[in-house]
């Protein structure tokens, strides 16, 4: 298509990296309520991000996870060729974003803040679109979240949302668990990620920081087996209580039968030939 | 008193009439037909202090669709609550992983049915984000989407309210919302070409630009409900019955709010002045005049009042949109971008919605290319590139987002709601525990659920 979609393996890193020192200032100018946000800690006025080398973690970051590697026009379809004589094409799909600090505008103090409280806290950052994503080591999303509930200068009261992704092709790194926390004090959102392999589908609960998670939860475990440990009672949510499997993992198949019209049968939606390239 | 009568009173010990045939006993069967109240009474005196176990639901009609409330009761008293949702799942978030980006809108409109246009809103500002395009959108598209939002907010909340009501066995209000919301919905049928479902707000503006009469009708419109929308409120809200079942009725204060990530009009019954439209803004919000309603009695009353008082802040809204729409006439409705465009233009005819004659007549008739690009762009559609973002915006019930993964494909690789009434209903246990079977109603009412949005 034309240069206003350009494949995220021609943009990332870089394009990212300098939208990041723009959009989140300003997004700040629109804030209403950031008043007297710093002035608990001191931190909004001093400029000074002291704590930025702790955030990742050692050898971090790695290389921007790789969602698929794709040949060709035509995704997987209904079994016919692909003729469209792109077929020896090979693109690598990442999701785009990744950075390293600084991160621009308030991004530094809560990231700044955050290391300051857990050293380390991060094993991968991304700025996307103006919001910014820390990818969390499982063991430390308690401590993490602990912290950015109650700290002054952060102050997420609430976790909006958790949001499952299965990338079957991350190795090691198949099932992400996505949380968006909103501050009400200082009006900021932003986004952690959680990983866990597929073989040890494993992730701490975070309803004994933030209690309105629990449903959110109960709806990840369902669609995409992830066993939140400590959850109160991780049981199916919208899911028959005897529904085996998970259906939103990409391995499970969505179904659907051959519809025929006037002698003309039209396969299922996921058995059709996609474009998805 | 007669055999007859021992057997239907339940008399502890009586065989289980439920049981198969040579099945051991397992519980006592207790029945109260056919006997005198005075009798019926006294059998059932030395276990007054039981707990029994109530399923409200799933198909009762106090619980706005399918939800099922299992509740212990003691006596008229609810001891414990556990809602069971998962009714009205649908599996459309898978399925729009199979559908192209424009395709989204039709499957996303269907989540929560009565505020429909906001679930496309919310999936489409997300769309705009991952494309970064949200500051390329013409002006007259954004005033199209605030002016279908504000419409689909009134009509939301004449829902919320009516259906309120017509829980405490008021049908009057019920009728005037029905009746005003039949209002609205003709003016989107004839904005959108559907009543509801309407796959309007699509990525990069709206599906078609309003009708020639259609300040016209927008202005008829706002007349009758300046008239008739206040109605409710003035039925209501002095009303002694209404105040005694709702006033102190599903208290959440500030913190359990916050504990519980409250927010639309419960957050604001607590007093605490919370609207994305105005603390986030999008689609130029920050430049309409409008008040955010607040309450400070924490309860159903107060929630019920915010939605009666922001029906006529949407109003406030609408009036200046409608300007607004009188001055851009003829302005472009959507991106003018040939990649993301829709290829043609879409009408709505004397037959309903369908392809503008000048474009069948274009693409049949003159140009083979001009065919070509327009099957290209309807299958395939276009491709957005890999990230994930999340866009928030205020629903009619509270904070209403999409958490969008995109794999630089023509389709979504993850596409999420975050629905309000999904994350509201865990509330209900501590709103109505301790409380009266009928305060219970009251406190669901009063979060406005739509089990469509909440189970998706």
């Amino acid at each position: 298509m034309s240069e206003k979609n350009p494949e995220i393996g021609d943009s990332k890193a870089t394009g990212a990296a300098d939208k990041s020192a723009t959009e989140p200032q300003a997004r700040a100018k629109r804030e209403l309520v950031a008043q007297d946000a710093g002035s608990a800690s001191g931190l909004a006025g001093s400029g000074l991000h002291a704590h930025l080398d702790q955030v990742l973690v050692p050898h971090a970051p790695a290389e921007a996870p790789v969602v698929t590697v794709r040949k060709g026009m035509w995704g997987p379809g209904s079994g016919s060729g692909d003729t469209s004589g792109f077929q020896g094409m090979t693109r690598v799909i990442e999701l785009g974003g990744q950075v390293t600090p600084p991160f621009g505008g308030w991004f530094d103090d809560v990231a700044d803040r955050i290391a300051e409280l857990v050293p380390h806290f991060a094993s991968r950052v991304m700025v996307w679109r103006g919001d910014i994503t820390f990818f969390v080591p499982r063991d430390k999303l308690l401590e993490v979240a602990k912290v950015l509930r109650d700290d002054p200068a952060l102050r997420f009261e609430v976790c909006m949302s958790v949001s499952g992704v299965h990338y079957p092709e991350m190795i090691g790194e198949e099932l992400h668990s996505v949380y968006n926390l909103l501050s009400f004090t200082h009006n900021r959102r932003i986004c952690l990620e959680v990983t866990c392999p597929d073989d040890d589908r494993h992730i701490p609960s975070l309803v004994s920081v933030y209690p309105m998670v629990n449903y959110h939860e109960r709806e990840t475990w369902d669609m995409f087996g992830i066993i939140y440990d400590g959850h109160p009672a991780l049981t199916r949510i919208l899911m028959p209580d005897d529904w085996v499997g998970h259906p939103q993992r990409k391995d499970y198949p969505l179904g659907g039968i051959p519809v025929e019209y006037k002698g003309a049968v039209v396969p299922p939606p996921d058995e059709r030939r996609s474009y998805q390239a | 008193m007669s055999e007859q009568t021992k057997r239907s009173a339940g008399v502890p010990g009586a065989e289980d009439v439920f049981a198969v045939p040579g099945e051991p006993i397992a519980d006592q069967a207790y029945l109260s037909a056919g006997a005198d109240w005075d009798q019926i009474i006294e059998s059932q005196r030395e276990r007054a202090d039981e707990i029994i176990v109530v399923n409200l639901g799933p198909q009762h009609p106090s619980t706005h669709g399918v939800m099922r409330l299992v509740l212990e009761m003691d006596g008229e008293t609810v001891m414990s609550c556990r809602p069971g949702i998962g009714f009205l799942h649908t599996g459309i978030e898978k399925n729009s992983e199979y559908r192209t980006w424009t395709q989204g809108s039709t499957f996303f409109t269907r989540m929560n049915y009565v505020g429909g246009i906001h679930n496309e809103a919310a999936y489409s500002l997300a769309v705009d984000k991952l494309l970064d395009i949200t500051d390329e959108i013409p002006r007259r598209g954004n005033q199209l989407r605030v002016l279908a939002m504000e419409t689909n907010r009134i009509a939301s909340h004449l829902t919320a309210v009516g259906a309120n009501c017509l829980e405490l066995g008021a049908t009057s209000p019920q009728e005037v919302g029905l009746r005003e919301r039949e209002r609205i919905l003709e003016f989107t049928e004839a904005l959108t070409g559907l009543r509801m479902n309407n796959a309007y707000i699509r990525p990069g503006g709206v599906q078609n630009d309003m009708p020639d009469d259609g300040i016209d009708l927008l202005d008829e419109l706002i007349k009758q409900l300046r008239i008739n929308v206040p109605e409710i409120a003035l039925f209501m809200l002095d009303n002694p019955i209404f105040k005694a079942r709702t006033q102190g009725v599903g208290v959440l204060d500030l913190s359990t709010c916050m504990m519980f990530g409250m927010t639309g009009p419960v957050l604001r019954s607590t007093g605490y002045p919370w609207d994305l439209r105005k603390t986030q803004p999008y689609l130029g919000y920050d430049h309409y005049e409008f008040d955010v309603c607040t309450e400070t009695s924490a309860d159903a009353y107060g929630r019920f009042k915010i939605r009666c008082d922001e029906m006529m802040e949407s109003l406030r809204i609408l009036e200046q949109v409608r300007d607004e729409l009188a001055e851009s006439q003829g302005e472009p409705y959507r991106i003018q971008d040939p990649a993301l465009e829709w290829p043609s233009e879409l009408t709505v005819g004397a037959d309903g919605q369908g392809n503008s004659n000048e474009h069948i007549k274009h693409i049949m008739g003159e140009s083979m290319e001009a065919l070509i690009y327009h099957f290209k762009k309807v299958t395939e559609g276009f491709k957005v590139p890999a990230g994930q973002v999340y866009m928030a915006i205020e629903g009619p019930a509270g904070e209403l987002a999409a958490h969008l993964v995109s794999d630089g494909g023509t389709r979504p690789y993850r596409a999420h709601m975050r629905d309000p009434g999904f994350n509201h209903v865990q509330a209900l246990p501590i709103m109505s525990e301790g409380a009266m079977l009928s305060d219970l109603l009251m406190a669901l009412a009063s979060l406005d659920p739509v089990m469509g949005g909440v189970d998706r």
